[in-house]
């Protein structure tokens, strides 16, 4: 057989990590970016990365860890991944550190651990406030010793567009645009690893980066491979407002004692420090005793609107609360905090060592992306040998990262994303490497006229992007369509509204077709790209708002209040689990309920019999079809929420 | 508050072709910054005479000064044009392409001479594999202070840009990628073979080309201490040479 290649699409961490692991194990690997690896999203995380080292002698484990993950995601992530993610975790963070990153270190010399939301335990180690940043560098490094040794071969300035795909409907290559000459081709591959990112751009304004517009695994879904949980955007509770990004203030900032407060007086015009103590509302710590301003992202991001739209208590009436860090030493917050600081300097001008920051809630995550699959052992973990681990629903096209969807359910605890993205980049690894040593032959040796087809649909279809002469700007356009699923699709949904934004989107879609292309010109011209991603980005808004349209239930970061199930205030978590033993041997003994609890309890087991499902999307007739799948909970009872 | 804000803006079609500039003229909006501006062109791109025209098309991603593509220079200064707030800048407000790299075209430059100054030096840390290795070494908090400042450069060209000695006809490695060989030079691990990064530095384009006009430092965005860097690696080269010396 001739010789094989892997092509991994995306140099974020996700990307990095399974270039490096699989030329490790002698692979020859393609990566292909929009922009040199080096510039990915990635760099953005700030706060840290999740593993149960339990430096601090806190009894903290992996199993622990794999709990507060499945809780945070409102049980609707797959088990077995999410087990296997933690237990993984410890060993993931070494290797990082002994890739070199520069983590923060304890007096003993120790990797430092902070607290971050969603757990009690110290448990995310950082590299001060870029931890992405340092982590994508140190793959990077890795990544080019492998180029200097000939295993990885780099396409940065290129553009995937779509997978080429041979009669049986396998995946043996991929459609490639290079964004400087212009010139489409197609690219052979045994398999094809899309690690391309999250989609945040579909909301215009986000912390994600500029090319995060989520338009590789749209591409896909439009080739028919099934989509999951697109609804589940994660909207996080601090961003500092800004005109083309709304820049994360990170989680950090609260898990190093940050404290969120309104004035008790609704439109108090006093500057914040003039207000005294007794007049401040810090309403997480009052409403969450236990984590306090450590809630998970969807309970916090619920409760600023909630203080600012319901209680009207919003910092100058609008939908923004004080951020107060105050309370520490200069020093400290530059040693342990210096970086994110220094960002909300930069770009409002005020000293927030000074000053407590106002933030607000911005959309920051997709818990939802392309359908992936995996193989599970018999002790719940991940047999990672399988080829099916992080394949999508088209053979031989993988996803790993923000761009799949299986590991944080509902809602996704911070600092577990920089874990999930390493995660699947080094478990799926030997997997994609079985799948390739049992292909019945290498993508070498299949004939170009498979290949033909595709480049030539994608080089008509770019040139008739750029032959497009309506009216519209798509870059106005796009600002539009953003301001729709802001305004209908963010933290607080409601049927009619998603209707409507419905609605609207098929409009965005017939006023797409009437683009101006405004530059026709053949070199390094990102019109036409734009115009392409557009069109994906309105494909996924659907996907978004259908799924969330259906889905008549509260769970994670999708709040209906119409479909809140009320859990009183008393009860306990624990209560639920007795209710469903009692059912289980056959009998409930009502009487030892008491009866709000119990009626609360029915209508907790109905509705996740009903809506414990991963929602997936399939292309049909022009949009998503919406199906629903079992989740694997089989090692952790469902069960309610409760942070207070 | 005025009305309006002036953007010269100096623009090239191809690599090839010659330069021009151009004038848009947009409604200003409080705290934009230039790529907010660079938006804002992109859905009206009309200029100053009124006439339709190309998008200007630039580099930019992160949007928060942690990537370093969307440096250029403004008003003659180099600089992330993300964190460049309209408000503190000098109107109109000139921007250019870095002059250092070859023009893609518009303000996108190609800096993969940079990239390329990264394996010449070895910038890596050499790893047995990726499998469970247990932790790496313990280290102080005065190393990892260290390490970090260093690790946070982002390639993105503002030292260069700054530096007299690095141009088009030498191959000058550049301030970053000498502050990149004291990083791995001083990790536990790569420094196994810190005598073979001395050995680039002591090459052609090495250390010897650095004219110690300290321009770098200042342009540095992350306050990387890039001459303390210099003199570091300059201290190692000599002791290196000492050591051949001795050797021979
Ligand atoms: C501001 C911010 C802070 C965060 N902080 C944290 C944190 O502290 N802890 C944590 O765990 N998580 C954090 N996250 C989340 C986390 O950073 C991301 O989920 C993660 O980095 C995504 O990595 P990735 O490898 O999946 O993709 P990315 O890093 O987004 O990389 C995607 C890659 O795909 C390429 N690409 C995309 N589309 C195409 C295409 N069509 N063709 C070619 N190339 C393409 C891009 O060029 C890029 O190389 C944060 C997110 C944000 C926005
Ligand atoms: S010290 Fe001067 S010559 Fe040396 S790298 Fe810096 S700017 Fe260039
Ligand atoms: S050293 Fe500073 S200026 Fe030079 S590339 Fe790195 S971050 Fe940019
Ligand atoms: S866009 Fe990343 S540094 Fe400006």
């Amino acid at each position: 057989m001739s010789k094989q290649r892997v092509i991994v699409i995306g140099g974020g961490l996700a990307g990095l990590a399974a270039t490096m692991k699989m030329a490790e194990l002698g692979m020859s690997v393609l990566v292909v970016s929009f922009l040199p690896v080096k510039r990915s999203h990635s760099v953005c995380a700030q706060g840290g990365i999740n593993g149960a080292v339990n430096i601090k002698g806190e009894g903290d484990s992996p199993d622990i860890h794999f709990y507060d993950t499945v809780k945070g995601g409102d049980f609707l992530a797959h088990q077995p991944l999410c087990k296997d993610m933690c237990h993984e975790a410890p060993y993931i963070i070494n290797l990082m550190d002994r890739l070199g990153v520069t983590f923060n270190r304890t007096p003993e010399g120790n990797l430092d651990f902070r607290r971050f939301g969603g757990t009690l335990y110290h448990r995310t180690a950082f590299a001060g406030a870029t931890t992405g940043q340092q982590l994508l560098y140190a793959l990077d490094e890795q990544v080019r010793h492998f180029e200097v040794q000939g295993l990885v071969e780099k396409m940065e300035w290129h553009e995937y567009l779509g997978a080429v795909l041979n009669d049986d409907g396998r995946c043996v290559g991929a459609v490639i645009h290079n964004l400087r000459s212009g010139e489409i081709k197609a690219e052979k591959g045994d398999a094809v690893i899309l690690a391309t990112g999250g989609p945040g751009l579909v909301y215009g304004r986000s912390t994600n980066s500029m090319v995060c517009t989520g338009t590789a695994v749209t591409s896909a879904y439009l080739q028919g491979a099934k989509y999951g949980n697109g609804e589940f955007i994660q909207i996080h509770p601090s961003a500092i407002p800004g005109r083309d990004k709304l820049r994360l203030m990170s989680e950090s900032a609260r898990g190093e004692g940050g404290r969120v407060w309104v004035p008790r007086k609704a439109g108090d015009s006093r500057k914040p420090k003039e207000i005294p103590e007794k007049e401040r509302f810090y309403f997480l710590e009052e409403r969450y005793p236990l984590f306090g301003n450590l809630v998970p992202r969807d309970v916090g991001a619920r409760e600023i609107y909630d203080i600012c739209v319901n209680d009207k208590l919003g910092v100058h009436g609008e939908m923004k609360v004080y951020l107060d860090l105050t309370h520490h030493t200069r020093e400290f917050l530059d040693h342990r905090l210096g970086g994110i600081l220094e960002i909300y300097e930069k770009f409002t001008g005020v000293d927030p060592r000074e000053e407590p920051m106002e933030i607000f809630p911005a959309v920051h995550y997709s818990m939802g992306g392309i359908w992936t699959d995996y193989t599970r052992t018999d002790e719940g973990l991940i047999d990672h040998q399988s080829p099916n681990n992080q394949m999508t629903s088209i053979t031989g096209l993988y996803a790993a990262g923000e761009a799949d969807y299986q590991y944080h359910g509902g809602n996704r605890l911070g600092a577990n994303s920089l874990l999930s993205c390493i995660y699947t980049g080094l478990m799926m690894s030997p997997g994609v490497l079985n799948y390739i040593n049992n292909l019945p032959e290498a993508a070498e040796d299949i004939p170009a006229s498979v290949y033909s087809a595709s480049v030539k649909k994608w080089q008509e279809s770019y040139a008739n992007i750029k032959s497009m002469n309506g009216k519209e700007n798509p870059y106005a356009l796009h600002r539009e369509m953003a301001e729709e699923m802001i305004s209908n699709v963010l933290i607080v949904r409601e049927n009619s509204k998603l209707k409507s934004t419905l609605d609207k989107i098929d409009e965005f879609e017939s006023r797409w077709k009437n683009i101006k292309c405004v530059d026709t010109s053949d070199w390094s011209n990102p019109v036409p790209s734009f115009i392409n991603q557009l069109w994906n980005m309105i494909q996924l808004s659907k996907i978004i708002t259908k799924g969330a349209l259906l889905r008549d239930e509260f769970r994670g970061s999708h709040y209906k209040p119409e479909f809140d199930l009320h859990q009183p205030d008393d009860f306990r978590p624990e209560t639920y689990l007795e209710f469903e033993k009692q059912k289980e041997d056959g009998q409930i003994k009502e009487d030892e309920f008491s009866p709000d609890h119990l009626a609360y309890m029915k209508r907790f087991s109905k509705n996740n019999i009903k809506w414990l499902k991963t929602t997936i999307a399939t292309y049909r007739n022009g949009g998503p079809e919406i199906s629903y799948e079992a989740v694997d909970t089989s090692l952790i009872d469902p069960r309610p929420r409760k942070y207070d | 508050m005025p009305d309006t804000v002036t953007f010269k803006i100096k623009r090239q079609d191809t690599e090839t072709s010659g330069s021009y500039w151009e004038t848009f003229i947009i409604p200003y909006i409080p705290n934009s910054n230039v790529i907010s501006c660079l938006m804002d062109i992109q859905a009206n791109p009309v200029n100053a005479k009124g006439e339709e025209v190309a998008p200007v098309v630039w580099e930019s991603n992160c949007l928060e000064e942690v990537c370093g593509a969307c440096t250029m220079l403004i008003n003659g200064k180099v600089h992330q044009s993300c964190s460049a707030l309209v408000d503190k800048l000098e109107k109109p407000i000139r921007l250019e392409p870095m002059s250092k790299f070859p023009v893609v075209r518009d303000l996108t430059v190609d800096r993969s001479r940079m990239f390329d100054a990264l394996k010449k030096v070895q910038a890596w840390v050499a790893a047995d594999g990726y499998h469970d290795l247990g932790p790496g070494d313990r280290l102080s908090q005065s190393h990892q202070e260290t390490a970090y400042k260093l690790s946070e450069c982002m390639t993105c060209g503002c030292c260069v840009e700054a530096c007299p000695q690095y141009s088009s006809d030498n191959n000058f490695l550049g301030a970053a990628a000498i502050s990149q060989t004291r990083l791995f030079n001083m990790h536990p691990t790569a420094k196994n073979i810190a005598d073979e990064r001395l050995d680039t530095l002591m090459q052609e384009g090495g250390i010897a080309d650095c004219g110690n006009a300290q321009n770098c430092v200042e342009a540095c965005p992350k306050s990387i201490p890039l001459t303390e860097s210099i003199a570091e690696m300059g201290r190692q080269v000599s002791g290196k040479l000492w050591r051949n010396i001795f050797k021979a």
